[in-house]
């Protein structure tokens, strides 16, 4: 149980403009489960594609010892042929395939290119007792749910002669019972000497499940804890994650909290695909003036989708509820129904979502509000330059002209685009998702300090993120959200990382 | 690079503005060296002024239809309908002349409705439905061809009447008559005279332009570029114009082409129209998140096509003095690479009117050159098709080295 599998040392991975991992080790023991844990942008992922060769060899610094020797992988196949396997949050699999097919993918049993798939059947059979689950091989992905598909992934894991099987978030989408199943058969392969690493946010799982857990902070390694020399708690891995001075992070920012901007009652939203899934229930909640509002919970507990639903229905169906601004009711049942009602959505995905990467920064920032630089349809060039300009200045956007590419610019200047382009329609009340997703800690303090000039303004701003202590550094009051439902409402005196884990644990015993 | 926000660059050095125009640049130079291999390889015969009026006449339905054809592009779809859209009108519009002797004064604008409503049949399916615009389109090509077939049962109709047929075959009368055009060299001032203003008014207009610029501090290209290339596009237009003016004058296909050229161009480059196309292409959910009614704004561009390939249609079944059931097939394919050798992406978001234009009359030129020399039509869809690879593959290699 001592021999060391794999050893990352002084792993630095530099990105233009961010230095993802600094100085990272990592060293995990034949036969255990080795839990990576971090907030997100701490790295973890990062860490992971430098290990299976996603980033090659030459790309990074430090050396990676695998199997007693060091090993350097230009791609992904090199990783895997020595039984290093990934499973990332995002499944890879293919739906209209079925789950043999799935799992010998790439690696069919085949003579001459000529898949013999009674063979290719009966194995995968075998994988799937294995991995204990119970449909037949011919089965379509699309047709089996999550829980299922992350273990159809596990059994093409197996099948591949895995030493070191990756876990991505593997429980991030599952429900407890479905989570508690994988979380066993991890336990049972141990048993068996089988080496893993599970990436998760999960802590109460982790504790469950790992041997040792390394914690990432910004991209570099605080600490490894062994759990079988001291129990470790919660609120020490917890410790280990936020660790950092607070007061440092976010800039101060007196409250001035004037009325009631917004306010949504009774929002009820089914599920986008599956079209007879009641996703959000009974969503109730209000943004004053001044006010920077939280959104706090895990992955999957309906807080993009209350945003997106709510901003011209881009999400879901059978949308029912109210909709208040200033006291009054409104119609936001379009996208430009809803910029006129005073309302901005900040997506999470900017390149997806928020920019148009192939455009300048002039031309994404006027994009959501063309009329404000034209007359009759005809744009107004200095206008719009002048906006442009203007907005670079004062949100400070790292760029050298209003002329450059949007992909050219780092995360946090492209949010600072992004946010321009929502600025200038001049709204009442911001919805900001996940605003300093993979961007830098500097980038960040920016963002914040930007968050907090337009709270000063007398706007409202409705923040949704992932990362705890960023809420409790920003907000004055924070909504817990689980399952599609508001399950708490804290101040900012009652918040704390505790409190809102509670909140969302407790409503999870209840349903 | 600077890092600095205070100081305002906004003059881009010479090296980065060739670098991020070197395809509009190449394009202009590309058409002017194939225009001059021509000349020099057909001893003089591609310039002659009754040349010049066929290359005209003969790539002017593709120009017109290149300008629909970009904004489908750019927002990210395609049709490949206009070519049984181009022998659709002309069918109906035979009928109507022809067989029922209704007046051209009417037929025109009732056509191009008519090409309209046959766009916004698609559109619908591409805008509201979402199925991809190659499917949609692909039926339009074969349902449109068969209607033309029915209409016209089989045969072609014609001739046209006078009236219609001046549309493509007409020529702007010259005003002025100078001297007399029997015994002078130039035989219509008129025409030469607009060339010139037009001239005179770009460089004007593109001179202001720059001064408005530098005082509002927004961007300019370096002077030199302005420069070089308004003395290029100036003297092709003026010698152009020459050769024309001592023939019979400006082609009336000329002037429409050149209205909605001009048209064009300004609603791409100038209108929230056009901005809102170009950020459909460059990423349509962003677009939509934005607040732009991207469903709507996608079934007009294929609605806008169709009254195009209508205008086409016509111009071409005047110029034919006939309709048939064959007319425009395969000129999908000669709009659609007019566009991707003038700039525009596959994948939307890029592409310029000036482009497809210039892309348009690098096809005619090279068609026309070729014929003028002899070559097979064999050897000339292997050679434009070459020239479609090598133009797109310039794109991707600049893209990919930037």
């Amino acid at each position: 149980m001592s021999k060391t599998l794999l050893e990352m040392r002084g792993i630095t991975k530099t990105f233009p403009g961010v230095k993802a991992l600094d100085n990272v080790n990592l060293k995990v023991r034949e036969g255990e489960i080795h839990a990576l844990v971090g907030e997100n942008g701490a790295g973890k992922s990062t860490l992971m594609k430098v290990l299976s060769g996603v980033y090659p060899a030459g790309s990074y610094e430090g050396d990676i010892h695998f199997d007693g020797e060091v090993r350097r992988f230009s791609t992904i196949s090199d990783s895997e042929h020595l039984g290093i396997i990934i499973i990332h949050q995002e499944l890879a699999l293919v739906p209209l395939l079925s789950i043999a097919e799935n799992i010998f993918l790439g690696n069919e049993v085949a003579t001459n290119g000529v898949i013999d798939w009674k063979l290719a059947f009966r194995r995968t059979q075998e994988l799937l007792d294995k991995v204990g689950l119970r449909e037949p091989p011919g089965t379509l992905i699309t047709d089996i749910g999550v829980g299922k598909q992350q273990l159809v992934e596990i059994a093409k894991a197996l099948s591949k002669k895995v030493r070191l099987l990756i876990l991505d978030e593997p429980t991030a989408s599952l429900n407890e019972k479905d989570s508690d199943a994988l979380l066993k058969l991890l336990m049972e392969f141990r048993s068996q000497g089988m080496t893993s690493i599970i990436i998760s946010h999960k802590l109460n799982e982790i504790k469950k499940v790992a041997d040792q857990i390394t914690i990432l902070r910004d991209g570099g390694t605080v600490e490894t804890l062994d759990c079988h020399h001291e129990d470790i708690s919660e609120d020490r891995i917890i410790k280990g994650m936020v660790g950092r001075e607070m007061e440092d992070r976010y800039p101060p920012r007196e409250p001035k909290i004037g009325e009631t901007l917004l306010e949504v009652k009774n929002w009820n939203v089914f599920h986008q695909h599956h079209r007879d899934r009641q996703f959000l229930h009974d969503v109730s909640f209000a943004v004053r003036a001044g006010e920077v509002v939280g959104i706090a919970g895990l992955m999957g507990a309906g807080r993009t989708e209350t945003a997106m639903s709510l901003f011209g229905r881009s999400w879901g169906h059978k949308i029912t509820g109210d909709v208040f601004m200033r006291g009054k009711p409104v119609d936001v049942s379009t996208i430009p129904k809803a910029i006129e009602a005073g309302l901005a959505y900040v997506t999470e995905d900017r390149k997806q979502l928020g920019l148009v990467l192939i455009d300048n920064i002039m031309h994404n920032t006027t994009l959501a509000n063309l009329g404000g630089v034209s007359k009759a349809t005809v744009i107004d060039n200095r206008q719009e330059a002048k906006v442009a300009s203007g907005y670079r200045q004062k949100l400070r956007i790292r760029s050298h002209s209003i002329y450059q590419e949007a992909v050219n610019l780092s995360g946090g200047n492209q949010q600072k685009v992004v946010l321009s382009k929502w600025l200038f329609t001049n709204p009442e009340v911001l919805i900001l998702d996940e605003p300093t997703r993979g961007i830098d800690v500097g980038a960040k303090f920016e963002i914040y300090t930007i968050i907090n000039q337009l709270a000063a303004e007398g706007k409202g701003i409705l923040m949704i993120s992932s990362e705890m202590p960023e809420l409790l550094g920003t907000c004055d009051r924070i909504y817990v959200m689980n399952e599609g439902r508001i399950v708490a409402e804290l101040s900012k005196a009652e918040a704390s990382q505790e409190s809102i884990m509670r909140a969302i644990m407790r409503s999870g015993e209840k349903h | 690079m600077s890092t600095d926000t205070a100081t305002k660059t906004t003059q881009p050095s010479v090296g980065d503005y060739l670098r991020r125009n070197i395809r509009e640049y190449g394009l202009l130079v590309a058409l002017v060296v194939i225009m001059i291999f021509f000349q020099v390889i057909t001893q003089g015969v591609l310039f002659r002024p009754v040349n010049i009026t066929n290359l005209v006449l003969q790539n002017s339905f593709i120009v017109i239809m290149a300008l629909g054809m970009l904004l489908i592009i750019v927002a990210g779809h395609i049709d490949l309908s206009v070519g049984s859209i181009v022998a659709f009108i002309g069918a109906i519009s035979a009928i109507m002349l022809v067989k029922w002797g209704m007046p051209a004064i009417i037929v025109v604008p009732l056509c191009i409705f008519v090409g309209a409503l046959m766009g916004a049949a698609q559109g619908y399916w591409v805008a509201y439905q979402k199925i991809p615009s190659f499917i949609v389109t692909l039926a339009g090509m074969l349902v449109f061809r068969g209607m033309t077939y029915v209409v016209l049962g089989g045969r072609p109709v014609g001739p046209f009447p006078k009236d219609f047929q001046i549309l493509s075959t007409g020529f702007v009368p010259d005003f002025l008559s100078l001297t007399d055009p029997a015994t002078s060299l130039i035989k219509n001032y008129f025409a030469l005279l607009v060339v010139i203003l037009l001239v005179g008014y770009a460089i004007y207009a593109g001179l202001r332009e720059r001064r408005m610029n530098a005082l509002h501090e927004t961007e300019n290209e370096p002077f030199a570029f302005f420069a070089v290339q308004m003395a290029i596009i100036s003297a092709v237009a003026i010698f152009l114009g020459f050769q024309l003016s001592t023939y019979r004058g400006l082609p009336n296909v000329l002037v429409v082409m050149g209205l909605l050229i001009a048209l064009y161009t300004f609603v791409t480059t100038r209108t929230t129209i056009g901005r809102r196309i170009y950020a459909m292409g460059g990423n349509e959910k962003a677009a939509k998140l934005s607040g732009i009614n991207t469903e709507r704004l996608t079934f007009y561009t294929f609605v806008n096509m169709g009254a195009l390939a209508a205008l086409a249609g016509m111009i071409i079944a005047a110029r034919l003095n006939s309709a048939t059931p064959k007319a425009g097939v395969g000129f999908e394919l000669d709009v659609i690479a007019a566009c991707f050798i003038g700039g525009a992406s596959a994948s939307g978001g890029v592409g310029k009117i000036t482009g497809a234009v210039i892309g348009a009359f690098i096809m005619g030129v090279m068609n026309n050159g070729m014929s003028i020399m002899g070559i097979g039509i064999d050897y000339q869809q292997l050679i434009k098709g070459l020239v479609l690879l090598a133009a797109v593959f310039f794109d991707v290699y600049n893209k990919n080295k930037g």
